[in-house]
């Protein structure tokens, strides 16, 4: 039985410190209070003085309340019996099921030797054509959706949840509304996902350093999945959230903030858990979406900012559609020349005609005389935008591309856009 | 000196204070004793009988009172045969071999030898037994690879040593002695072909530094005909995320035209290493006929590996480049993020309470960016050759935003700036290099009148397009217009450059050369048009002859039949 103190320190934020002896960095121990059990991890030690973050918060913990150190690291329980679970960020059952306690597994492991992994060479299909054709996902990618509180990325998460060819979906939600919370767990039970997903999931009204191990718990049952050969979808919502308690804790143990109050090392935080994304080869994999809201739809700030350096490119969702510009899936090179031989022609040259689509109606909002080329210009545009950026649209790859073709030979004649020769030849459709 | 001995007394991060007895040396490595591992830390400060150190690994499980044992040496290197076509850790651990022994993950508190122990190079002795040697001075030769790898007096040993025996020519592994060399005192020396080397500490032992003169030709047009590189120089590609830094560095360390190129991976992308290593040893080197992996070697500590260990890595390979250098050979080192190196420094700083810096860099950031750019240069060695070590590093800004500090450190002491730039990259114009941002001090192999003229075309045409933008087409002249088009036709088919395509990536000297003369004639020629429709047709028809024949091979009958065509479109 190991020894349970009962004389707190001092109570800070969500910090709380204890006088105990041979304790080990980031243990875990259980905090009794008058409101029931709460776990603990140790974030400091110095001499004695054991610091420790209390997921459940500290609002009720009195000075004599017991602590018990558990002797090992935070850990969740992993077995085919968590496939259509919810827990919650302490890895407590959240639905109506019994806890877990076999197969323990300790949660944010060792990294994987680069030398170790391969080049991603297969793509993720979703259907939605902003991502198959201009942005293809690939399999051990990791992509933010950057978004600003308002726009329907949850839906964005929950259709790709449903429509991605993948064999099991993770899903965290970090600081998540109640209602976003609901909506996913009907979606994906309507559309009959939830038999091979697991959900972890803090909301809004749970205590926010629960959240910090939301990322950590999700990759821990993702990872062994993959190693099991499991092709494996992460879907975390929302990762602001998840940085913003990074800050809260980092204040709280009085660091030295760097950037409008976040800690020094957000972008090492942030990188070890989008770097679990990976390809095991001879087993399956982990493919990363997340969701990072934009504070004031501004990408430079610090969250944002860091996440673009750390992920393979980043979708932007605005005014519902997923933007052509700006949104980069920086792997696509590696499986769009495998599809088909026009997709990357259609690929790169409707974005270059939808970007001098947006210079015509810039024009025209300023009241200049409009070209014939202009002309051609914003009809082309509003077919794109129709047919090709809204995100009700579904439909394969290969369609999606068919389409493409169609909408260029209705605006344009073959000699009037960049294309390479051949592929005109093949693919501009006969009968226009 | 005696080891000396310690035990922690506080834990938080990668950081903890160690109480020790004795006497222990200002980054001195020590070990944690933590359960059966071997935790490496790094000694950062001392106060009284406390050392700080960082973990160059995670902390998790570590408890006061653990013992920690000190090395009483500096965080070094081995120097030796058998470094190229490794790909390392920031800490000289052999990634393969780490993976051969325990699989997908990296294990804590594990060192493998970095060289070779077993494999034997053939030596040949090229001194003999009396001979006077100083530190430096080459003792003989192995072959690694294509290259002559000089066996040389270890850097360390000060004074003058008279040559006590030396083997001969034969094979030997590198843990067998070489040589035997006796100090003024006496005092005898064995050596073997490895020696340690401290990481922090830049190798002088070169006879002079010259200004760097010769352009380093990395054939990628818009920096060897606007920006060059010279060898031995330093130069920073500063970008947004997104802007394609590191495809810039992967193709530059694929083409470039140099002996060695030492890949920096450092607290970036894991995936973005991996094409490298997996790629380079099938790819072959024009120059040799030999794979690039044999003159290539990756030092990859990625972002989520330990932060302490990011640090190292520069310096490592810094140190390694310098290494080659005094072999007469040109290396050239491409760091791949300097920012991360900074902000694993920030998160040091922040830990050991230190008053911060603008945005909470520490206050001798820009000295320690100066001391790395430093370790570059053009060196004349001891038979008076020259060997040159060109450092290239890429700033991630925090917001694209090129007024942070470490932009502007790195800006102060770099020969050549490529901006590179956001609004360029969203329009798929690669590489992004802004032309009218970046700068080089270097000289480069083509006529400066000429890219001083077709730069100010660049200028004017840019001036137009932004004039356009408030008046519209129709308010500006066909003159201005035509300016405006010559402009967007060399940015198109001479600044962009395809780098997904076999032959467009690499556009060697020679090619360079002819093709920009082609695109003079383009930009000198007088053009009369009667509407501005019509002038855009022709130069869109233009565009698209000129990126047509970038696709062409050098010399090809394609490449000729195109550039008749071309010839003939002009003509009319």
């Amino acid at each position: 039985m190991r020894k349970v103190y009962s004389k707190i320190l001092s109570i800070a934020g969500n910090v709380i410190t204890v006088k105990a002896k041979d304790i080990a960095y980031e243990e875990l121990a259980e905090v009794k209070t008058s409101r029931g059990k709460s776990l603990a991890q140790v974030i400091k030690l110095e001499n004695d003085t054991v610091s420790l973050q209390v997921f459940s918060g500290s609002r009720g913990i009195s000075t004599n309340d017991e602590v018990r150190f558990l002797g090992h690291p935070m850990r969740v329980a992993f077995s085919d019996n968590i496939l259509g679970r919810i827990f919650d960020g302490s890895g407590e059952p959240r639905d109506k099921g019994p806890t877990l306690t076999d197969n323990l597994i300790e949660i944010s492991g060792p990294p994987v030797n680069p030398a170790k992994r391969i080049i991603p060479e297969r793509i993720i299909r979703t259907n939605i054509p902003m991502i198959d054709v201009f942005n293809s996902l690939v399999v051990s990618q990791k992509l933010p959706i950057f978004s600003v509180s308002g726009e329907p990325y949850n839906e964005l998460l929950a259709r790709i949840a449903l429509q991605a060819e993948v064999d099991m979906i993770v899903l965290g939600g970090i600081g998540l509304k109640y209602d976003q919370y609901m909506f996913f767990k009907d979606t994906l039970e309507e559309g009959g996902a939830l038999s091979k997903s697991v959900f972890f999931m803090n909301t809004a009204s749970d205590p926010i350093v629960e959240g910090l191990m939301v990322p950590d718990l999700c990759l821990a049952v993702a990872e062994k999945f993959a190693l099991g050969g499991k092709d494996v979808l992460v879907l975390l919502t929302d990762m602001t959230n998840f940085s913003d308690a990074l800050k809260e804790i980092s204040i709280t143990m009085e660091r030295v903030p760097s950037n409008r109050g976040y800690p020094g090392d957000l972008y090492s935080q942030l990188a070890k858990r989008y770097e679990k994304a990976v390809d095991f080869q001879g087993a399956g994999s982990i493919t990363i979406l997340a969701v990072t809201t934009m504070p004031g739809d501004d990408v430079t700030h610090p969250v944002p900012d860091n996440t673009g350096y750390i992920t393979e490119g980043q979708f932007y969702l605005r005014g519902g559609r997923i933007e052509p510009f700006g949104s980069l899936s920086r792997l696509k090179q590696q499986v769009n020349d495998k599809t088909r031989k026009d997709h990357r022609a259609i690929m790169d040259g409707m974005i270059q005609l939808y970007a001098q689509f947006k210079e015509s109606q810039e024009k025209k909002a300023m009241g200049f005389r409009m070209s014939s080329w202009d002309k051609k210009l914003l009809k082309y545009g509003k077919l794109f935008e129709s047919q090709m950026m809204d995100l009700s649209v579904k439909v394969s790859l290969e369609d999606a591309l068919d389409n493409g073709w169609k909408i260029l030979a209705e605006c344009f004649s073959p000699g009037e856009i960049s294309f390479r020769t051949d592929l005109v030849k093949e693919f501009w459709p006969k009968n226009k | 000196m005696n080891k000396s001995k310690g035990q922690i007394t506080s834990v938080q991060g990668n950081m903890i204070t160690v109480y020790f007895d004795g006497d222990i040396i200002q980054n001195e490595v020590g070990y944690v004793l933590t359960g059966e591992e071997r935790l490496m830390a790094e000694v950062i400060r001392i106060s009284a009988n406390i050392a700080y150190m960082q973990v160059f690994e995670d902390t998790k499980g570590v408890k006061v009172g653990d013992r920690v044992e000190f090395s009483s040496k500096m965080l070094s290197v081995k120097l030796g045969p058998g470094l190229l076509g490794q790909v390392y850790d920031g800490l000289q651990n052999p990634l393969p071999q780490l993976a051969e022994k325990f699989d997908f993950f990296l294990p804590r508190g594990v060192h493998l030898e970095p060289l070779d122990e077993k494999k034997k190079w053939e030596f040949t002795p090229l001194i003999k037994t009396k001979a006077k040697v100083t530190k430096g001075t080459p003792l003989g030769f192995v072959n690694e690879g294509i290259f002559k790898h000089y066996i040389m007096v270890p850097f360390n040993l000060e004074g003058e040593f008279e040559v006590k025996g030396i083997v001969d020519k034969g094979e030997y592994s590198v843990k067998e002695e070489i040589a035997e060399i006796k100090n003024q005192r006496g005092e005898t020396i064995k050596l073997t072909m490895v020696f340690d080397w401290p990481i922090k500490v830049p190798i002088d032992v070169y006879k002079e530094k010259f200004t760097p003169q010769e352009p380093l030709i990395t054939k990628i047009r818009i920096i060897d005909t606007f920006f060059p590189v010279a060898k031995g120089g330093t130069y920073c590609i500063p970008g947004p995320f997104g802007a394609g830094k590191t495809v810039l560095q992967q193709l530059t360390s694929r083409y470039a035209e140099i002996d060695i190129v030492i890949v920096a991976a450092c607290g970036e992308r894991a995936g973005e290493v991996v094409e490298t290593l997996r790629k380079f040893p099938e790819l072959i080197d024009p120059r040799t006929g030999k794979s690039l992996m044999e003159r290539t070697i990756i030092i990859c500590n990625t972002s989520s590996m330990p932060v302490a260990a990011r640090d190292a890595s520069v310096y490592t390979g810094a140190t390694l480049g310098e290494y080659y250098r005094q072999m007469g050979l040109n290396v050239l080192l491409l760091a791949d993020s300097t920012s991360r190196w900074a902000q694993a420094m920030r998160e040091v700083s922040g830990r050991l309470e230190e008053i911060p810096g603008e945005e909470a860099y520490p206050a001798y950031l820009e000295s320690r960016i100066a001391e790395f750019y430093e370790r570059s240069g053009l060196v004349s060695i001891n038979n008076n050759e020259k060997g040159s070590l060109t450092i290239g590093g890429t700033v991630s800004p925090a917001g694209g935003n090129f007024e942070e500090p470490v932009t502007q450190a790195t800006l102060k002491v770099v020969g050549a700036f490529h901006g590179l730039s956001r609004d360029r990259a969203n329009a798929r114009c690669f590489p992004s290099i802004d032309p009218m941002d970046s700068w080089s001090r270097y000289k480069g192999f083509i006529n400066p009148e000429a890219v001083k003229m077709a730069k100010s075309i660049l200028h004017n045409g840019n001036e137009v397009h932004q004039m356009m933008k408030v008046v519209g087409e129709e308010g500006t002249s066909i003159e201005d217009f035509i300016v405006y088009l010559k402009a967007e036709f060399l940015d198109s088919v001479y600044l962009q450059q395809n780098g997904f395509d076999d032959v467009d990536a690499a556009t060697d000297l020679s090619r360079q050369e002819y093709v920009f003369n082609k695109i003079l004639v383009v930009l000198n020629k007088e053009f009369s048009f009667e509407k501005k429709e019509e002038a855009r047709e022709k130069f869109y028809e233009l565009r698209h002859l000129f990126i047509d024949w970038n696709y062409n091979e050098f010399g090809s009958q394609d490449f000729k039949k195109q550039e008749k065509v071309i010839d003939d479109f002009l003509q009319n």
